[in-house]
């Protein structure tokens, strides 16, 4: 099934990098009121779990809309499988969300993760579509773009020398896989859910193997006597 | 944007954050409780260690989270 399988595929495989707060904390017992109403209805039966599911649907597909909408300016060729897209992710949230009831834990209102549920489906499903038949670019195009950054009129010569180092660094350092990841979602700006579709893997198993090339890179410039914590540490 | 900032920001893209963060699971799995966080005024970063980092080295993950906090915020439920 479509629906469910990737969020689920997700949490399998994403693994936590740093301890969250949250993690293995229960079912908060102050849950509010319209989120204990939501829970209570759809756990049912009858016409009152019936009408709760319809209103479910409807609020994703409100906020799949809302995605799509926000996405429409960027795919502009996107325009006429937009409202097709917005209704398969509020069918795909619904069914998630009715398989993982037990896992909201009141720590936040039930429409707020609801919410997510649509959000997220929309918007992988939104840059899956935008890159339907068009080829991932190979990793040699990429090299360009940081030659031509580090080389470019404007650039300052300390974040020239930085890129070249960074360059050498992704030869050097990384393995041929971490180069690829990097290579393909930060040169060449491949979506993440892209590339993990085209590779059949997840999108936290890609982010794990940037993380940690990202690492291996930082490493090699302070073992090669590059000072780090420069502006772009601050870029939101 | 100036070729400089250009410059800064594709070296922010290849380095990623400095700081330790959150896997895009967790991300996904405590993002409607950031949002409810945000949005109530209280310190979400202080609840949450390692959100904000995994936000600004992911894109995918950060623009769910952009949407999520408008739509709740209001610019979508009007």
């Amino acid at each position: 099934m479509s629906a469910v399988a990737p969020i689920v595929r997700r949490m399998e495989h994403g693994s936590s990098l740093a301890a969250s707060p949250g993690d293995g904390v229960g079912v908060e017992p102050s849950l509010d009121a319209d989120s204990r109403a939501w829970l209570q209805d759809l756990r049912g039966a009858g016409a009152a779990h019936d009408e709760a599911v319809a209103r479910l649907h409807a609020l994703l597909l409100r906020a799949a809309r809302f995605e799509t909408g926000r996405r429409r300016t960027a795919h502009p060729h996107l325009r006429g499988d937009l409202d097709d897209i917005a209704q398969e992710a509020a069918d795909d949230a619904l069914l998630a969300i009715l398989a993982r009831l037990d896992d909201f834990r009141g720590l936040s209102r039930f429409t707020t993760w609801a919410y997510k549920f649509a959000l997220y489906q929309a918007s992988v499903k939104v840059r899956l579509r935008s890159w339907q038949g068009r080829e991932v670019p190979v990793e040699d195009e990429a090299w360009s773009v940081l030659a031509s950054a580090a080389i470019g009129p404007g650039a300052a010569a300390e974040q020239s020398e930085l890129l070249r180092a960074i360059r050498d660094g992704i030869v050097d350092a990384l393995t041929p896989r971490q180069r690829s990841i990097l290579v393909a979602l930060v040169l060449n700006e491949v979506p993440i859910d892209v590339l993990a579709e085209r590779e059949g893997t997840t999108r936290g198993a890609l982010y794990k193997t940037l993380h940690d090339a990202r690492r291996k890179l930082r490493r090699y410039l302070e073992e090669s006597g590059h000072a780090l914590g420069g502006p772009w540490e601050e870029t939101p | 944007m100036t070729e400089l900032d250009e410059t800064g920001r594709l070296v922010a893209r290849l380095l990623g954050p400095a700081e330790p963060e959150v896997s895009c699971a967790t991300c996904f799995e405590e993002l409607d409780r950031y949002v409810d966080l945000e949005l109530s005024g209280a310190d979400a970063d202080a609840t949450l260690p390692g959100f904000r980092a995994h936000l600004e080295g992911c894109p995918a993950c950060r623009e769910e989270h952009e949407s999520l906090l408008a739509l709740v915020g209001g610019e979508g439920l009007a």
